[in-house]
């Protein structure tokens, strides 16, 4: 089935800007008043390209997702200020029902909780061929025809029968492909995959990757990872945001930011990675944790380094001002006033 | 075929608990003092001693108890629920005659119910916090606090004093001409008032449960995939979330059978509905017994096959039952 999802040519050049987010804020809105839970955020996506949100739980990685999405909770969230351009389209500002368009169509997702996030009522093959009925307006044949392809390219077996399974009749992985299926059925520029393996085998979630991959280079859809697992990203993206408090922490591509870190949070994330050695020796190399948590929303927004109370190398500066975004050489940004004292 | 067996399985429980159902009814009417012979008696305006042993040895009363029970359980079995003393009529054929209306009714009460408390509770569950939201908790506080027979009798007083549009009794209008179609509508006006009267307890409950019911389901993952899917917000309630929710109110709705059946006998006895209900209040006045326990045999009967049908409906909705088997 070579031609269930097609071969695309970048239209532009390799590396014309297919999202652009400028200065985006997100309020929410809590019992503790209203705060940023995304702060001044600002990053390009290529055509075809791949990017990597990580950082602790809380730290506004979903959020971004979801703002994309334009799938913000309501009415507690909304986007105070900002842009998101995709394809020179402000979505930040476009009606819902535009956005209802652009959903599942020209940007999909695909989330953490493959065991809850097909509807138990409805075959898989429904849920695959609903999407293609609103986006495509193929009829119902042609939908469920589409929809049989689908499953042979997200590799499930005997498709043409597996159509008329519920979701309860599926593994977890077998579902999470299900989903990877819904969401590319419209060949969409982007996708984005919200912590897509945390919840399956290790097993699994190699063949999940390698299934993402492998469907990326067919349909050259943009894909947006947001993981903690630093292999993930590794093994994904280019280049990687990391992500603290709702700010970016660094930013840059995947080799200088593992092999340089400039900031001592995503030092402190890379030391924490746990190592497999080739052989099973008596010396093991420490694992250090980040001391500490992430602050509470209601700390969100202050005017200082939110990492600081965490950091080793934190001082006055620190606790009095925001550090701004500065640029290494080739574009590697961080945001921390002591990124030079940091080896 | 899986479903044939489960017919099959469900029918063979329900010929054993109806059985259960004559026999427990059987003893329990003849525990209570007092018979035919008594009424019969009273009619006559007094008997002697040999009278009433001449009436009794007349209608079998004279046998053992275990005697008169196993009669009475084998004519069951062949279809024959006994000889109305009071209407002079068999039972059978008596039931026969107004278990019609009696089924129209609850069947209809049980439906608007149903449809009008699920519709309710999916609007409510969508604004939370909205006036219509309120406005069905409202209903559903004066639904299941208000008796069935005052809401009955405040609707016959309404209508029968104030807007007459309604009739407020009986089920049909002798005086109506005309082909069948008027006759429909004739049966479907005399319906309004006995089918708001019985449907608004269950519409409460049901609407509450809907409600929230729908709430969870809305706070769902897959609502969310729904969502991403570029979905409209009436595909996402009434699609994706409305299928998931509507398991608990079945499932109620099926419970409540019983209290359906048991409801139209107040309602029937209000609006002088010609069913089973005013049957069985005559019946009891009247000490009929076996008029009483073939009423109550054929209660059973409809609780029964409401039960099944409950569970048949809910495997057609949720798929992970059929599998459970």
């Amino acid at each position: 089935m070579q031609d269930t999802i097609h071969h695309i040519a970048p239209d532009n050049s390799a590396d014309a800007i297919l999202l652009s987010v400028r200065n985006l804020t997100v309020e929410l809105t809590t019992r503790d008043g209203v705060v940023p839970v995304i702060d001044n955020m600002s990053f390009d996506l290529k055509t075809g390209g791949n990017i990597s949100f990580v950082g602790e739980s809380g730290c506004g990685k979903s959020m971004t997702a979801l703002a994309l999405m334009g799938l913000l909770p309501q009415p507690a969230g909304r986007i105070a200020s900002g842009q998101i351009l995709f394809n020179n389209e402000d979505l930040a500002q476009a009606s819902d029902a535009r956005l209802r368009e652009i959903r599942g169509n020209d940007i999909s997702m695909i989330f953490q909780e493959p065991m809850t996030s097909l509807n138990p009522v409805y075959t898989i093959g429904e849920q695959i061929a609903e999407v293609l009925r609103r986006h495509r307006n193929l009829d119902r044949a042609e939908a469920t025809a589409k929809a049989i392809e689908l499953l042979d390219a997200v590799h499930i077996p005997s498709p043409a029968s597996r159509i008329n399974d519920y979701p309860h009749q599926l593994s977890g992985g077998q579902r999470q492909r299900v989903m990877i299926a819904i969401a590319l059925a419209c060949e969409p520029k982007i996708l984005i995959a919200d912590e897509p393996t945390t919840a399956l085998d290790v097993t699994v979630q190699a063949q999940i990757f390698d299934l993402l991959t492998e469907l990326q280079e067919k349909t050259g859809t943009a894909i947006v990872l947001i993981t903690h697992d630093m292999g993930a990203v590794a093994r994904m993206s280019q280049d990687i945001i990391v992500m603290y408090a709702g700010r970016k922490a660094e930013q840059g591509t995947v080799a200088q930011v593992i092999r340089q870190p400039a900031h001592p949070y995503t030092h402190g994330l890379i030391a924490a990675v746990p190592h497999l050695l080739p052989t099973i020796t008596e010396e093991r190399p420490e694992l250090l944790e980040i001391p500490g948590i992430v602050p509470p929303l209601s700390q969100f927004g202050q005017n200082r380094c939110l990492f600081a109370s965490r950091c080793n190398y934190a001082t006055e500066q620190c606790r009095q001002q925001r550090p701004e975004e500065i640029s290494r050489e080739n574009q590697h940004i961080t945001a921390c006033w002591h990124t030079d004292s940091l080896s | 075929m899986e479903i044939l067996t489960l017919i099959v399985k469900r029918v063979s429980y329900a010929a054993m608990l109806l059985l259960a159902v004559v026999v427990l009814n059987f003893i329990l009417i003849n525990l209570a003092p007092g018979d035919i012979a008594d009424t019969i008696a009273g009619d006559m305006g007094g008997a002697t001693a040999e009278q009433m042993a001449e009436i009794r040895a007349d209608y079998g009363l004279d046998l053992p108890l275990w005697q008169q029970l196993f009669r009475y359980v084998s004519n069951v079995m062949q279809g024959d629920l006994g000889y109305s003393y009071f209407h002079t009529q068999p039972v059978t054929s008596l039931i026969a005659e107004r278990l019609p209306a009696t089924l129209l009714l609850v069947i209809t009460a049980q439906l608007v119910a149903l449809f009008v408390g699920t519709l309710l509770g999916v609007l409510a569950a969508r604004k939370p916090n909205g006036w219509l939201s309120h406005i069905v908790t409202l209903i559903a506080l004066f639904g299941y606090s208000a008796p069935v027979f005052w809401t009955g009798i405040m609707l016959l007083i309404m209508f029968s004093l104030w807007i007459p549009i309604f009739p407020v009794a009986g089920m049909v209008d002798v005086t109506i001409e005309g082909g069948w179609w008027s006759h429909v509508l004739d049966i479907a006006r005399h319906m309004v008032l006995p089918v708001i009267t019985l449907s608004s307890i269950f519409l409460a409950l049901y609407s509450r449960l809907c409600r929230a019911s729908m709430m969870e389901v809305l706070g769902s993952d897959y609502i969310r995939t729904a969502r991403a899917k570029g979905l409209s917000e009436s595909q996402i309630v009434f699609k994706h979330a409305l299928k998931n929710s509507l398991g608990p109110v079945v499932t109620l709705a099926g419970l409540q059978f019983s209290a359906v059946v048991s409801g139209a006998v107040l309602v029937e006895t209000v609006f002088s509905w010609p069913g089973l209900g005013t049957l069985a209040l005559q019946s009891i006045i009247a000490r009929d017994t076996p008029t009483i326990i073939g009423i109550l045999f054929f209660s059973a009967m409809v609780v029964i096959v409401g039960n099944l049908l409950t569970d048949l409906v809910l495997r057609l909705i949720d798929p992970r039952i059929r599998n459970r088997a």
